[in-house]
Protein backbone atom coordinates (compact mmCIF):
# COMPACT_ATOMS: atom_id res chain seq x y z
CA UNK A 1 0.00 0.00 0.00
CA UNK A 2 1.41 3.48 -0.73
CA UNK A 3 0.23 5.83 1.97
CA UNK A 4 0.86 8.72 2.81
CA UNK A 5 0.43 11.24 6.16
CA UNK A 6 0.13 14.64 6.45
CA UNK A 7 1.50 16.34 9.45
CA UNK A 8 1.71 19.93 10.75
CA UNK A 9 4.30 21.20 13.22
CA UNK A 10 2.07 23.46 15.65
CA UNK A 11 3.47 25.62 18.75
CA UNK A 12 3.95 23.26 22.17
CA UNK A 13 0.99 22.60 24.37
CA UNK A 14 3.24 24.80 27.02
CA UNK A 15 3.77 27.45 24.54
CA UNK A 16 2.64 30.76 25.69
CA UNK A 17 1.74 32.72 22.87
CA UNK A 18 3.12 36.03 22.04
CA UNK A 19 1.55 38.23 19.37
CA UNK A 20 3.73 39.82 16.14
CA UNK A 21 3.96 43.65 15.90
CA UNK A 22 0.54 44.23 14.01
CA UNK A 23 -1.48 41.87 16.10
CA UNK A 24 -2.55 39.42 13.43
CA UNK A 25 -0.36 36.66 13.94
CA UNK A 26 2.09 34.94 16.60
CA UNK A 27 5.92 35.63 16.82
CA UNK A 28 6.56 32.77 15.09
CA UNK A 29 10.17 32.91 15.80
CA UNK A 30 9.81 33.12 19.64
CA UNK A 31 7.60 29.82 19.65
CA UNK A 32 8.78 25.77 20.16
CA UNK A 33 7.40 23.28 18.00
CA UNK A 34 5.92 19.69 17.85
CA UNK A 35 3.92 17.81 15.89
CA UNK A 36 0.36 18.08 15.84
CA UNK A 37 -1.12 15.42 18.35
CA UNK A 38 -3.87 14.08 16.22
CA UNK A 39 -1.22 14.21 13.16
CA UNK A 40 0.98 12.11 15.27
CA UNK A 41 -1.90 9.17 15.62
CA UNK A 42 -2.36 9.34 11.85
CA UNK A 43 1.24 8.23 11.39
CA UNK A 44 0.87 5.95 14.02
CA UNK A 45 -2.07 4.16 12.16
CA UNK A 46 -0.30 4.86 8.81
CA UNK A 47 3.08 2.73 10.10
CA UNK A 48 0.32 0.22 11.32
CA UNK A 49 -1.13 -0.45 7.59
CA UNK A 50 2.49 -0.65 6.48
CA UNK A 51 2.70 -3.13 8.40
CA UNK A 52 -0.39 -5.01 7.98
CA UNK A 53 -0.31 -4.64 4.00
CA UNK A 54 2.97 -3.66 3.11
CA UNK A 55 4.20 -0.84 0.92
CA UNK A 56 5.42 2.62 1.87
CA UNK A 57 4.80 5.62 4.35
CA UNK A 58 5.13 8.83 3.17
CA UNK A 59 4.83 12.01 5.07
CA UNK A 60 3.85 15.24 3.46
CA UNK A 61 3.93 18.76 5.45
CA UNK A 62 3.68 22.24 4.02
CA UNK A 63 5.48 25.09 5.80
CA UNK A 64 8.68 26.97 6.24
CA UNK A 65 12.35 25.49 6.93
CA UNK A 66 11.39 24.62 10.33
CA UNK A 67 9.10 21.95 9.66
CA UNK A 68 12.14 19.78 8.59
CA UNK A 69 11.66 18.91 12.77
CA UNK A 70 8.80 16.94 12.94
CA UNK A 71 9.78 15.81 9.11
CA UNK A 72 12.71 14.13 10.68
CA UNK A 73 10.57 12.53 13.66
CA UNK A 74 8.23 11.09 11.58
CA UNK A 75 11.04 9.45 9.37
CA UNK A 76 12.24 8.64 12.69
CA UNK A 77 9.10 6.99 14.13
CA UNK A 78 9.51 4.60 10.50
CA UNK A 79 8.30 6.72 7.64
CA UNK A 80 9.89 5.77 4.70
CA UNK A 81 10.37 9.56 2.89
CA UNK A 82 9.12 12.80 3.16
CA UNK A 83 8.02 15.55 0.90
CA UNK A 84 8.14 19.27 2.12
CA UNK A 85 6.27 21.99 0.48
CA UNK A 86 8.51 24.77 2.01
CA UNK A 87 7.53 28.30 1.69
CA UNK A 88 8.39 30.88 4.40
CA UNK A 89 5.37 32.48 4.19
CA UNK A 90 2.81 29.26 5.05
CA UNK A 91 3.43 29.58 8.50
CA UNK A 92 -0.28 31.18 8.90
CA UNK A 93 -1.81 29.40 5.89
CA UNK A 94 -5.52 28.77 5.83
CA UNK A 95 -6.67 24.84 5.47
CA UNK A 96 -7.46 25.82 1.99
CA UNK A 97 -3.97 27.15 0.92
CA UNK A 98 -2.24 24.08 2.84
CA UNK A 99 -4.56 21.31 1.24
CA UNK A 100 -3.99 23.24 -2.32
CA UNK A 101 -0.22 22.72 -1.90
CA UNK A 102 -0.10 19.35 -0.65
CA UNK A 103 -2.48 18.96 -3.29
CA UNK A 104 -0.15 19.53 -5.69
CA UNK A 105 2.61 17.73 -4.40
CA UNK A 106 1.24 14.64 -3.78
CA UNK A 107 -1.14 13.75 -6.83
CA UNK A 108 1.25 12.73 -9.06
CA UNK A 109 2.18 9.90 -6.40
CA UNK A 110 -0.61 7.75 -7.00
CA UNK A 111 -1.37 6.85 -3.26
CA UNK A 112 -3.77 4.38 -2.47
CA UNK A 113 -4.86 6.13 1.43
CA UNK A 114 -4.00 9.71 2.82
CA UNK A 115 -4.37 10.17 5.97
CA UNK A 116 -4.20 12.97 8.36
CA UNK A 117 -5.36 14.58 11.94
CA UNK A 118 -8.76 15.57 12.30
CA UNK A 119 -7.99 19.06 12.94
CA UNK A 120 -4.46 20.85 13.82
CA UNK A 121 -3.64 22.23 17.34
CA UNK A 122 -2.57 25.70 16.12
CA UNK A 123 -5.80 27.19 13.84
CA UNK A 124 -7.95 24.29 14.45
CA UNK A 125 -9.53 24.89 10.76
CA UNK A 126 -10.69 20.83 10.97
CA UNK A 127 -10.86 21.37 6.88
CA UNK A 128 -7.29 20.62 5.60
CA UNK A 129 -7.99 16.60 5.09
CA UNK A 130 -11.72 17.29 3.33
CA UNK A 131 -10.39 20.10 1.43
CA UNK A 132 -7.28 17.62 -0.09
CA UNK A 133 -9.80 14.85 -0.74
CA UNK A 134 -11.65 17.19 -2.92
CA UNK A 135 -8.92 18.52 -4.61
CA UNK A 136 -7.25 14.94 -4.89
CA UNK A 137 -10.86 13.61 -6.58
CA UNK A 138 -10.90 11.40 -3.17
CA UNK A 139 -13.98 10.00 -1.12
CA UNK A 140 -13.28 10.86 2.21
CA UNK A 141 -14.50 10.57 5.86
CA UNK A 142 -13.73 12.28 9.02
CA UNK A 143 -12.87 11.71 12.82
CA UNK A 144 -11.81 8.15 12.31
CA UNK A 145 -11.61 5.46 15.14
CA UNK A 146 -10.49 2.07 13.07
CA UNK A 147 -8.92 1.61 9.55
CA UNK A 148 -10.13 -1.71 8.05
CA UNK A 149 -8.09 -1.79 4.20
CA UNK A 150 -8.63 -4.43 1.95
CA UNK A 151 -5.88 -3.25 -0.71
CA UNK A 152 -6.32 -5.72 -3.01
CA UNK A 153 -10.08 -5.50 -3.15
CA UNK A 154 -9.29 -2.19 -3.68
CA UNK A 155 -11.97 -1.17 -0.33
CA UNK A 156 -12.02 0.59 2.61
CA UNK A 157 -14.21 0.14 6.54
CA UNK A 158 -13.67 2.84 8.68
CA UNK A 159 -15.35 3.51 11.70
CA UNK A 160 -16.51 7.33 11.94
CA UNK A 161 -17.07 8.80 15.52
CA UNK A 162 -20.13 10.54 15.53
CA UNK A 163 -20.82 13.18 18.72
CA UNK A 164 -22.40 11.67 22.16
CA UNK A 165 -20.71 8.31 22.32
CA UNK A 166 -22.29 7.34 18.87
CA UNK A 167 -20.68 5.53 16.24
CA UNK A 168 -20.86 4.40 12.41
CA UNK A 169 -19.08 1.76 10.10
CA UNK A 170 -18.87 3.79 6.34
CA UNK A 171 -17.23 1.03 3.40
CA UNK A 172 -15.82 3.45 0.63
CA UNK A 173 -13.11 2.35 -2.40
CA UNK A 174 -9.73 3.43 -1.92
CA UNK A 175 -7.61 5.70 -2.96
CA UNK A 176 -9.54 7.48 -0.20
CA UNK A 177 -8.49 10.27 2.18
CA UNK A 178 -9.43 9.46 6.01
CA UNK A 179 -9.17 12.27 9.30
CA UNK A 180 -7.85 10.89 12.30
CA UNK A 181 -9.20 11.01 16.10
CA UNK A 182 -6.64 11.28 18.53
CA UNK A 183 -7.22 7.94 20.45
CA UNK A 184 -7.34 5.64 17.70
CA UNK A 185 -4.19 3.55 18.82
CA UNK A 186 -1.01 3.87 20.85
CA UNK A 187 2.11 6.04 19.51
CA UNK A 188 5.16 4.38 19.32
CA UNK A 189 8.20 6.77 20.12
CA UNK A 190 11.48 6.66 17.78
CA UNK A 191 14.34 4.64 18.60
CA UNK A 192 17.76 5.77 18.28
CA UNK A 193 18.06 3.13 15.71
CA UNK A 194 15.05 4.72 14.04
CA UNK A 195 16.90 8.48 14.52
CA UNK A 196 20.24 7.28 12.48
CA UNK A 197 18.25 5.81 10.13
CA UNK A 198 15.88 8.61 9.57
CA UNK A 199 19.70 10.75 8.72
CA UNK A 200 19.47 8.79 5.29
CA UNK A 201 15.68 9.03 4.29
CA UNK A 202 14.86 11.65 1.58
CA UNK A 203 13.30 14.50 1.98
CA UNK A 204 12.12 15.88 -1.25
CA UNK A 205 11.54 19.79 -1.30
CA UNK A 206 9.26 21.30 -3.27
CA UNK A 207 8.10 25.23 -3.86
CA UNK A 208 4.31 25.37 -2.88
CA UNK A 209 1.25 26.21 -6.03
CA UNK A 210 0.22 29.84 -5.52
CA UNK A 211 -3.21 29.93 -4.41
CA UNK A 212 -5.38 32.64 -3.13
CA UNK A 213 -5.65 32.98 0.91
CA UNK A 214 -9.29 32.25 2.04
CA UNK A 215 -9.38 33.76 5.53
CA UNK A 216 -7.45 37.24 6.23
CA UNK A 217 -6.93 37.43 10.99
CA UNK A 218 -7.70 41.02 11.00
CA UNK A 219 -6.93 40.75 14.63
CA UNK A 220 -5.76 38.14 17.24
CA UNK A 221 -5.84 38.40 20.62
CA UNK A 222 -5.93 37.11 24.26
CA UNK A 223 -9.50 35.93 24.61
CA UNK A 224 -11.58 38.28 27.07
CA UNK A 225 -12.79 37.00 29.80
CA UNK A 226 -16.78 35.98 29.57
CA UNK A 227 -17.52 35.18 33.22
CA UNK A 228 -16.03 36.98 36.01
CA UNK A 229 -13.75 34.44 37.59
CA UNK A 230 -12.58 35.09 41.03
CA UNK A 231 -8.93 33.78 40.98
CA UNK A 232 -8.25 32.40 44.81
CA UNK A 233 -4.74 33.56 45.30
CA UNK A 234 -2.31 32.05 48.75
CA UNK A 235 -0.69 29.05 49.76
CA UNK A 236 -2.37 25.60 49.18
CA UNK A 237 -3.99 25.31 52.98
CA UNK A 238 -5.19 28.60 52.80
CA UNK A 239 -6.65 28.76 49.10
CA UNK A 240 -8.27 25.56 49.48
CA UNK A 241 -9.84 26.97 52.80
CA UNK A 242 -10.98 29.94 50.98
CA UNK A 243 -12.42 28.20 47.95
CA UNK A 244 -14.39 25.89 50.43
CA UNK A 245 -15.91 28.84 52.31
CA UNK A 246 -16.90 30.44 48.99
CA UNK A 247 -18.42 27.17 47.24
CA UNK A 248 -20.31 27.03 51.13
CA UNK A 249 -21.71 30.58 51.64
CA UNK A 250 -21.82 32.58 47.64
CA UNK A 251 -22.16 29.36 45.79
CA UNK A 252 -23.45 26.54 47.79
CA UNK A 253 -22.45 24.20 45.80
CA UNK A 254 -21.43 21.70 48.38
CA UNK B 1 -30.15 36.43 2.11
CA UNK B 2 -28.70 33.95 4.53
CA UNK B 3 -29.04 30.50 4.64
CA UNK B 4 -29.25 27.74 7.74
CA UNK B 5 -27.99 24.51 6.87
CA UNK B 6 -30.73 22.55 9.26
CA UNK B 7 -29.34 18.84 10.47
CA UNK B 8 -31.58 16.02 10.97
CA UNK B 9 -30.83 12.38 11.54
CA UNK B 10 -34.05 10.13 10.80
CA UNK B 11 -36.34 13.25 10.94
CA UNK B 12 -35.19 14.10 14.04
CA UNK B 13 -33.29 18.17 14.46
CA UNK B 14 -30.57 18.47 15.75
CA UNK B 15 -30.77 20.50 18.77
CA UNK B 16 -27.43 22.71 17.32
CA UNK B 17 -30.00 23.77 13.88
CA UNK B 18 -31.76 25.52 16.45
CA UNK B 19 -28.60 28.05 18.23
CA UNK B 20 -27.57 28.24 14.49
CA UNK B 21 -30.82 29.87 13.18
CA UNK B 22 -30.60 32.07 16.84
CA UNK B 23 -26.68 33.26 15.73
CA UNK B 24 -27.97 33.79 12.14
CA UNK B 25 -31.07 35.88 13.30
CA UNK B 26 -28.57 38.09 15.51
CA UNK B 27 -26.44 38.49 11.92
CA UNK B 28 -29.11 38.71 9.48
CA UNK B 29 -30.46 42.01 11.96
CA UNK B 30 -33.87 41.66 9.57
CA UNK B 31 -32.57 40.85 6.97
CA UNK B 32 -33.72 37.88 5.08
CA UNK B 33 -33.24 34.37 6.40
CA UNK B 34 -34.19 31.15 5.18
CA UNK B 35 -33.50 27.34 6.42
CA UNK B 36 -32.48 24.48 4.42
CA UNK B 37 -32.99 21.38 5.16
CA UNK B 38 -31.67 18.15 3.05
CA UNK B 39 -32.79 14.99 3.91
CA UNK B 40 -35.43 12.84 2.53
CA UNK B 41 -39.31 12.60 3.66
CA UNK B 42 -38.09 15.72 6.48
CA UNK B 43 -42.19 17.38 6.16
CA UNK B 44 -42.34 16.90 10.02
CA UNK B 45 -39.00 18.48 10.64
CA UNK B 46 -39.26 21.20 8.48
CA UNK B 47 -42.82 21.95 9.58
CA UNK B 48 -41.14 22.14 13.07
CA UNK B 49 -38.43 24.87 11.42
CA UNK B 50 -41.46 26.87 10.67
CA UNK B 51 -41.95 27.92 13.74
CA UNK B 52 -38.92 30.13 13.32
CA UNK B 53 -38.90 33.73 12.72
CA UNK B 54 -37.39 33.19 9.10
CA UNK B 55 -38.90 33.79 5.43
CA UNK B 56 -39.02 30.66 4.65
CA UNK B 57 -38.29 26.72 4.94
CA UNK B 58 -36.71 25.08 2.27
CA UNK B 59 -36.59 20.99 1.96
CA UNK B 60 -33.86 19.84 -0.17
CA UNK B 61 -35.64 16.15 -0.82
CA UNK B 62 -33.94 13.36 -2.82
CA UNK B 63 -34.20 10.05 -2.11
CA UNK B 64 -30.21 9.34 -2.44
CA UNK B 65 -29.61 11.77 0.48
CA UNK B 66 -32.09 9.84 2.73
CA UNK B 67 -28.85 8.50 5.05
CA UNK B 68 -25.94 11.06 5.16
CA UNK B 69 -23.01 11.09 3.51
CA UNK B 70 -20.56 13.66 2.08
CA UNK B 71 -20.75 13.00 -1.61
CA UNK B 72 -24.56 12.95 -1.09
CA UNK B 73 -24.74 16.18 0.54
CA UNK B 74 -22.14 17.84 -1.39
CA UNK B 75 -24.29 17.51 -4.25
CA UNK B 76 -27.52 18.30 -3.10
CA UNK B 77 -26.21 21.21 -1.28
CA UNK B 78 -24.24 22.98 -4.56
CA UNK B 79 -27.45 23.08 -6.60
CA UNK B 80 -29.68 24.12 -3.84
CA UNK B 81 -27.19 26.86 -2.93
CA UNK B 82 -27.14 27.80 -7.07
CA UNK B 83 -30.66 28.43 -7.01
CA UNK B 84 -31.43 29.85 -3.24
CA UNK B 85 -28.22 32.18 -4.33
CA UNK B 86 -27.35 33.35 -0.39
CA UNK B 87 -25.08 35.90 0.69
CA UNK B 88 -23.69 33.88 3.57
CA UNK B 89 -24.08 30.03 4.51
CA UNK B 90 -24.28 29.52 8.12
CA UNK B 91 -24.37 25.93 9.37
CA UNK B 92 -24.00 24.10 13.40
CA UNK B 93 -20.31 23.03 13.80
CA UNK B 94 -21.65 19.38 14.25
CA UNK B 95 -19.53 16.55 13.36
CA UNK B 96 -21.43 16.46 10.07
CA UNK B 97 -21.09 19.99 9.44
CA UNK B 98 -17.21 19.30 9.61
CA UNK B 99 -17.89 15.82 7.33
CA UNK B 100 -18.82 17.86 4.16
CA UNK B 101 -18.81 21.50 4.43
CA UNK B 102 -15.00 22.08 4.07
CA UNK B 103 -15.89 19.63 0.81
CA UNK B 104 -18.87 22.08 -0.46
CA UNK B 105 -17.15 24.68 0.34
CA UNK B 106 -14.19 23.66 -1.92
CA UNK B 107 -16.25 22.44 -4.71
CA UNK B 108 -17.61 25.85 -5.02
CA UNK B 109 -13.74 27.45 -4.13
CA UNK B 110 -15.55 29.56 -1.16
CA UNK B 111 -14.53 30.38 1.92
CA UNK B 112 -15.32 28.30 5.43
CA UNK B 113 -14.85 29.81 8.59
CA UNK B 114 -15.47 27.42 10.78
CA UNK B 115 -15.84 27.03 15.33
CA UNK B 116 -17.38 30.84 15.11
CA UNK B 117 -18.75 32.28 18.29
CA UNK B 118 -19.69 35.68 17.32
CA UNK B 119 -19.31 38.42 14.92
CA UNK B 120 -18.28 41.96 14.36
CA UNK B 121 -17.85 45.05 12.37
CA UNK B 122 -14.68 45.33 10.43
CA UNK B 123 -14.81 48.34 8.39
CA UNK B 124 -16.93 47.26 5.91
CA UNK B 125 -16.56 43.75 6.19
CA UNK B 126 -17.75 41.05 8.50
CA UNK B 127 -15.34 39.80 11.16
CA UNK B 128 -15.96 36.49 12.53
CA UNK B 129 -14.73 35.81 15.97
CA UNK B 130 -13.14 31.60 16.35
CA UNK B 131 -10.48 30.33 19.07
CA UNK B 132 -7.00 29.71 17.89
CA UNK B 133 -3.94 27.84 19.56
CA UNK B 134 -6.04 25.56 21.70
CA UNK B 135 -8.54 28.65 23.29
CA UNK B 136 -5.46 30.32 23.84
CA UNK B 137 -6.31 33.07 21.32
CA UNK B 138 -8.85 34.48 19.39
CA UNK B 139 -9.12 35.62 16.54
CA UNK B 140 -11.13 37.82 13.74
CA UNK B 141 -11.27 36.49 10.38
CA UNK B 142 -12.69 37.94 7.34
CA UNK B 143 -13.19 35.03 4.74
CA UNK B 144 -12.15 36.63 1.40
CA UNK B 145 -12.94 35.81 -2.44
CA UNK B 146 -16.57 36.31 -3.65
CA UNK B 147 -19.93 35.17 -1.84
CA UNK B 148 -21.19 32.95 -0.40
CA UNK B 149 -18.93 32.38 2.18
CA UNK B 150 -19.58 29.69 4.58
CA UNK B 151 -19.24 29.54 8.46
CA UNK B 152 -19.97 27.35 10.86
CA UNK B 153 -21.13 28.45 14.30
CA UNK B 154 -19.85 26.24 17.61
CA UNK B 155 -22.02 24.52 19.21
CA UNK B 156 -22.91 26.12 22.44
CA UNK B 157 -21.96 29.19 20.93
CA UNK B 158 -25.54 30.60 20.45
CA UNK B 159 -28.51 30.13 23.11
CA UNK B 160 -31.40 27.64 21.10
CA UNK B 161 -34.23 29.65 23.40
CA UNK B 162 -33.24 32.56 22.03
CA UNK B 163 -34.59 31.83 18.34
CA UNK B 164 -36.76 34.17 17.90
CA UNK B 165 -40.45 32.49 16.88
CA UNK B 166 -42.51 33.89 13.84
CA UNK B 167 -46.01 35.50 14.95
CA UNK B 168 -47.73 32.90 12.28
CA UNK B 169 -45.59 29.70 11.05
CA UNK B 170 -43.39 30.50 7.70
CA UNK B 171 -43.93 28.97 4.19
CA UNK B 172 -42.63 25.22 3.60
CA UNK B 173 -41.36 24.67 0.21
CA UNK B 174 -39.78 21.51 -1.37
CA UNK B 175 -36.90 21.83 -3.55
CA UNK B 176 -36.07 18.58 -5.54
CA UNK B 177 -32.50 18.40 -6.36
CA UNK B 178 -31.35 15.55 -8.95
CA UNK B 179 -28.22 13.49 -7.00
CA UNK B 180 -26.82 10.42 -8.70
CA UNK B 181 -27.04 7.90 -6.11
CA UNK B 182 -24.28 5.53 -7.78
CA UNK B 183 -21.79 8.34 -7.90
CA UNK B 184 -21.72 8.56 -3.64
CA UNK B 185 -18.98 6.38 -2.71
CA UNK B 186 -19.44 5.99 0.57
CA UNK B 187 -21.97 3.38 2.14
CA UNK B 188 -22.63 3.85 5.55
CA UNK B 189 -23.93 1.64 8.25
CA UNK B 190 -26.82 2.47 11.22
CA UNK B 191 -25.03 4.22 13.42
CA UNK B 192 -24.39 2.67 17.18
CA UNK B 193 -23.35 3.13 20.36
CA UNK B 194 -20.61 1.23 22.18
CA UNK B 195 -20.75 1.09 25.53
CA UNK B 196 -23.74 0.58 27.18
CA UNK B 197 -23.50 4.23 29.00
CA UNK B 198 -23.15 2.42 32.28
CA UNK B 199 -22.31 6.28 33.55
CA UNK B 200 -24.83 9.05 33.00
CA UNK B 201 -22.66 11.64 33.92
CA UNK B 202 -25.66 13.98 32.54
CA UNK B 203 -27.09 13.21 35.80
CA UNK B 204 -23.97 13.50 38.22
CA UNK B 205 -24.71 17.06 40.68
CA UNK B 206 -20.54 16.85 41.55
CA UNK B 207 -18.30 15.86 38.79
CA UNK B 208 -14.45 16.11 39.29
CA UNK B 209 -12.54 16.00 35.73
CA UNK B 210 -9.30 15.46 35.12
CA UNK B 211 -6.89 16.67 32.30
CA UNK B 212 -3.33 16.41 31.13
CA UNK B 213 -2.30 18.16 34.55
CA UNK B 214 -2.44 14.66 36.42
CA UNK B 215 0.28 13.51 34.63
CA UNK B 216 0.07 9.59 35.19
CA UNK B 217 -2.28 7.47 35.89
CA UNK B 218 -0.70 6.82 39.31
CA UNK B 219 -1.82 9.83 40.37
CA UNK B 220 -5.37 9.20 39.98
CA UNK B 221 -6.14 8.56 43.08
CA UNK B 222 -5.44 11.98 44.15
CA UNK B 223 -8.46 12.90 41.82
CA UNK B 224 -10.54 10.54 43.16
CA UNK B 225 -10.10 11.11 46.71
CA UNK B 226 -11.53 14.92 45.87
CA UNK B 227 -14.43 13.05 43.95
CA UNK B 228 -15.15 11.21 47.05
CA UNK B 229 -15.20 14.03 49.39
CA UNK B 230 -17.25 15.76 47.03
CA UNK B 231 -19.85 12.74 46.68
CA UNK B 232 -18.89 13.77 42.74
CA UNK B 233 -18.18 11.80 39.54
CA UNK B 234 -14.71 11.22 38.00
CA UNK B 235 -14.49 12.33 34.73
CA UNK B 236 -11.98 13.97 32.40
CA UNK B 237 -10.82 15.46 29.18
CA UNK B 238 -10.11 13.39 26.06
CA UNK B 239 -6.65 12.72 26.33
CA UNK B 240 -6.82 10.48 30.05
CA UNK B 241 -9.46 8.66 28.15
CA UNK B 242 -7.69 7.62 25.25
CA UNK B 243 -4.62 6.67 27.44
CA UNK B 244 -7.13 4.47 29.04
CA UNK B 245 -6.33 5.81 32.45
CA UNK B 246 -10.48 6.39 32.64
CA UNK B 247 -12.69 4.64 30.37
CA UNK B 248 -14.04 6.45 27.53
CA UNK B 249 -17.76 7.05 28.72
CA UNK B 250 -16.12 9.25 31.23
CA UNK B 251 -15.38 11.27 29.02
CA UNK B 252 -16.43 14.99 28.68
CA UNK B 253 -16.68 17.17 25.55
CA UNK B 254 -17.90 17.26 22.03
CA UNK B 255 -17.33 13.46 21.83
CA UNK B 256 -17.91 12.45 25.05
CA UNK B 257 -20.64 13.36 27.19
CA UNK B 258 -21.87 17.20 27.91
CA UNK B 259 -22.79 17.63 31.44
CA UNK B 260 -24.53 20.54 33.24
CA UNK B 261 -24.04 19.62 37.11
CA UNK B 262 -24.46 21.72 40.30
CA UNK B 263 -20.68 21.95 40.88
CA UNK B 264 -17.52 21.15 38.24
CA UNK B 265 -14.30 20.56 39.27
CA UNK B 266 -11.42 20.81 36.53
CA UNK B 267 -8.15 19.42 37.93
CA UNK B 268 -5.06 20.08 35.22
CA UNK B 269 -7.40 21.02 32.25
CA UNK B 270 -6.56 23.39 30.01
CA UNK B 271 -10.04 24.51 28.19
CA UNK B 272 -9.61 23.60 24.89
CA UNK B 273 -12.92 24.19 23.08
CA UNK B 274 -13.69 20.45 22.54
CA UNK B 275 -13.49 19.92 26.11
CA UNK B 276 -15.32 23.20 27.21
CA UNK B 277 -18.40 22.85 24.47
CA UNK B 278 -19.29 19.84 27.11
CA UNK B 279 -19.34 21.69 30.62
CA UNK B 280 -19.87 25.51 30.17
CA UNK B 281 -23.50 24.88 31.50
CA UNK B 282 -22.09 23.67 34.95
CA UNK B 283 -23.69 25.52 37.67
CA UNK B 284 -20.21 26.47 39.19
CA UNK B 285 -17.21 25.84 37.96
CA UNK B 286 -13.77 25.26 39.97
CA UNK B 287 -10.60 25.25 38.04
CA UNK B 288 -7.02 24.40 39.56
CA UNK B 289 -4.61 24.68 36.75
CA UNK B 290 -0.48 25.48 37.42
CA UNK B 291 -0.82 27.64 34.05
CA UNK B 292 -2.71 31.19 35.12
CA UNK B 293 -3.44 32.34 31.59
CA UNK B 294 -5.08 28.58 30.98
CA UNK B 295 -8.22 29.18 29.16
CA UNK B 296 -10.36 26.90 31.54
CA UNK B 297 -10.31 29.97 33.71
CA UNK B 298 -12.06 31.96 31.32
CA UNK B 299 -15.13 29.58 31.94
CA UNK B 300 -14.30 29.36 35.91
CA UNK B 301 -16.09 30.70 38.03
CA UNK B 302 -13.35 30.18 40.98
CA UNK B 303 -9.93 29.83 39.99
CA UNK B 304 -6.71 28.62 41.70
CA UNK B 305 -3.42 28.62 39.65
CA UNK B 306 -0.90 26.20 41.39
CA UNK B 307 0.09 22.87 41.88
CA UNK B 308 -2.78 20.58 42.12
CA UNK B 309 -0.73 17.76 43.47
CA UNK B 310 -0.33 20.47 46.64
CA UNK B 311 -4.28 21.82 46.17
CA UNK B 312 -6.46 19.10 45.83
CA UNK B 313 -5.50 17.46 48.92
CA UNK B 314 -5.42 20.67 51.29
CA UNK B 315 -9.20 20.74 49.51
CA UNK B 316 -10.11 16.81 50.41
CA UNK B 317 -8.67 17.68 54.19
CA UNK B 318 -10.52 21.11 54.47
CA UNK B 319 -14.08 19.66 53.32
CA UNK B 320 -13.23 16.63 56.01
CA UNK B 321 -13.24 19.46 58.63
Amino acid sequence: MKIAVCIKQVPTREWQPRLNDDKTWIREADASYEMNEPDAYALEEGLRLKEKHGGEVVVCSVGPARVAQVVREALARGADRAIHVEDEGLGSADAFVIAEALGAAMKDEQFDIVLTGLQSDDQGFAQTGVVLAERLAMPHATIIMEVQADPSGGALRVKRELEGGWFQWVAMPLPAVLTIQSGINQLRYATLKGIMAAKKKEIRKVAAASSAARQKIVSLYVPEKGKKTQMIAGGAAEAARELVRRLRDEARAL
Amino acid sequence: MILVIAEQRNGKLNRATWETIAGAQQLAAGADLVVALPGSGVGEAAAELAAAQVKEVVTIESSAIESYTPDGYTAALQQAIAALSPSLVVLPHTYQTRDFAPKLAARMERALVTDVTGFKAAGADTAFVRPMFQGKLTADVVPQGPAPHFVTFQIGAFRADQAAKGAAPAPVRAMSVTVDGSAIRQKPEAPFQEARQAVDLSQAERIVAVGRGIKGQEHMAVAQKLADALGAELAASRPICDAGWLPMERQIGSSGQTVAPKLYVALGISGAIQHVVGMKGSRTIVAVNKDADAPIFEVADYGIAGDLFEIVPAIVAELAK
